[in-house]
C-alpha cells in the first residue's frame, strides 16, 4: 500500500513539474495519469517482472482512493455554495444555462457514442 | 468559569484545528450516502450534493468563514490529485475495451465537446447574459483547472468559471443517470463517456462509484474533452466574435 501511495504521489509530482515547466493548461495530475498509464502499458510489453512487483500496491491504493471519489469534491463544493452570491441577479439564468446545457450535452454525446459503437460492432 | 464559557472555549479551540472540519466533511458525506440509499437512489439526493448542503448549513448556522473550514478540509481536497493519477489503473485494466472503441471515442469527444460549447453559447445568448459571464461559461464542461486556464485566455473570470464548473459537475452527477435512462442508453461505456465528457471529475466520480466500465469511460472522456476544449474554445470565441 505504502509503495502504491509513493508511486502515485511520484507520478503526480512529475506531472506537476512537467505542467509548470512547459506552462501547459492541462493540470499536473492529468499529466501524471497519462504518464502512469503509458508506463503500465509499456511495462506490459517490455517489463512484466517489474510490473508484477509494483502492480498490487498501485491496485490497492487506486481502488481505495477511487472508492470514495465523490467525497473529495465536498470541500470545493462547499466553497461554491458560500460564494454563489457573486452572480447576483444573473444567478437563475446561469443555473438554467448550466442545467439545460449539461443535460443536452450528456444526451447528445451518449446517443452519438451508442450509435458509433453499434455501427462499429456491425462492421466487425 | 461557567459551562457555557467552557463549551465556547472548546469550540474556539476545535474550529482552529483540522480534525473538526475533516470529521464534519466525512460525516456529512456518509449521511448523504445513507439518505441516498434510503430514498431509492433519487438523483438530487446524491451523497456529494447532500454532503455539500449539510456542511454549508453548519457553516452558515455557526457563522464560520469558508477559509477557516477549508484550512481543515484541504487535507481531503488534497487527495483529488492522487485520485486523478489513480484513474490510470482502472483505465489500464480496461485498455482492450478502450482500444476496441477508439474510433467511437475520438469522434464523440470531438463532436460532443464542440456541442457542449455551442449549446452553452446559444443558451447564454438566449438569456442575453453579460459578455464576461458568457466567456466564463464556455469552458464549463471540463475539469476546473483547465476551465479556469481557458477562461483566463479568452477574457472570462477564472474564479467565476470555477464555480460554474463545479455546479456543472454536480448537475451532471445528479441528473446524468436520469437523462440516460430517459433516452434508453443502456451501454455502460456510452453512459459513462457522456457523463465524463459533459461533467468532468464530479460526473466521473459518480460514474465510478456505480460501475467500473462507466467510470473508466468517464475518466477517458474527461481527459480527452479537457484537451479538445482547451484547444477549441479560443477558436470558437474567435470565429463567433463573442
Amino acid at each position: 500500500m505504502l509503495q502504491g501511495i509513493f508511486i502515485i504521489f511520484l507520478f503526480q509530482l512529475i506531472g506537476e513539474m512537467v505542467q509548470k515547466y512547459f506552462a501547459l493548461t492541462v493540470p499536473g495530475p492529468v499529466i501524471g495519469l497519462v504518464l502512469l498509464l503509458l508506463t503500465l502499458l509499456l511495462l506490459d510489453r517490455f517489463g512484466a517482472a517489474v510490473k508484477a512487483r509494483f502492480e498490487p500496491g498501485i491496485a490497492t491504493t487506486s481502488t481505495t482512493l477511487l472508492g470514495h471519489l465523490p467525497l473529495l469534491f465536498v470541500p470545493i463544493g462547499v466553497g461554491v455554495v458560500m460564494h454563489i452570491s457573486v452572480l447576483e441577479d444573473q444567478l437563475l439564468a446561469v443555473l438554467a444555462v448550466i442545467f439545460v446545457g449539461t443535460v443536452a450535452s450528456i444526451g447528445f454525446s451518449a446517443l452519438l457514442m451508442q450509435k458509433l459503437q453499434r455501427r462499429g460492432a456491425g462492421h466487425d | 468559569m461557567t459551562d457555557q464559557q467552557r463549551l465556547y472555549e472548546i469550540w474556539v479551540y476545535l474550529q482552529a484545528e483540522p480534525l473538526f472540519w475533516l470529521t464534519l466533511t466525512i460525516g456529512a458525506y456518509l449521511a448523504g450516502d445513507f439518505v441516498y440509499r434510503r430514498t431509492g437512489l433519487f438523483p438530487l439526493f446524491n451523497p456529494v450534493a447532500l454532503g455539500i448542503v449539510i456542511v454549508s448549513v453548519v457553516l452558515l448556522l455557526f457563522g464560520v468563514q469558508y477559509e477557516r473550514y477549508f484550512a481543515g478540509a484541504k487535507f481531503i481536497h488534497f487527495l483529488l490529485g492522487p485520485a486523478t493519477v489513480s484513474l490510470a489503473f482502472p483505465i489500464y485494466r480496461k485498455w482492450a475495451l478502450i482500444s476496441a472503441n477508439a474510433w467511437a471515442i475520438l469522434t464523440t469527444v470531438l463532436l460532443g465537446s464542440v456541442f457542449a460549447i455551442l449549446v452553452t453559447y446559444a443558451l447564454a445568448s438566449l438569456f442575453s447574459l453579460e459578455r464576461d459571464i458568457v466567456l466564463s461559461l464556455l469552458p464549463r464542461s471540463v475539469t476546473a483547472p483547465i476551465a479556469m486556464g481557458v477562461s483566463e485566455i479568452i477574457g472570462g473570470i477564472p474564479s467565476l468559471t470555477a464555480i460554474i464548473t463545479i455546479v456543472t459537475g454536480i448537475i451532471g452527477a445528479a441528473f446524468g443517470t436520469f437523462t440516460l435512462d430517459l433516452l434508453r442508453v443502456r451501454e455502460m461505456s456510452a453512459r459513462g463517456f457522456a457523463i465524463g465528457l459533459a461533467s468532468h471529475g464530479i460526473g466521473t466520480a459518480r460514474a465510478m462509484s456505480r460501475n467500473e466500465t462507466a467510470g473508466v469511460f468517464a475518466a477517458v472522456a474527461m481527459g480527452l474533452s479537457g484537451i479538445v476544449t482547451a484547444l477549441v474554445v479560443p477558436l470558437i470565441v474567435y470565429l463567433l466574435r463573442v
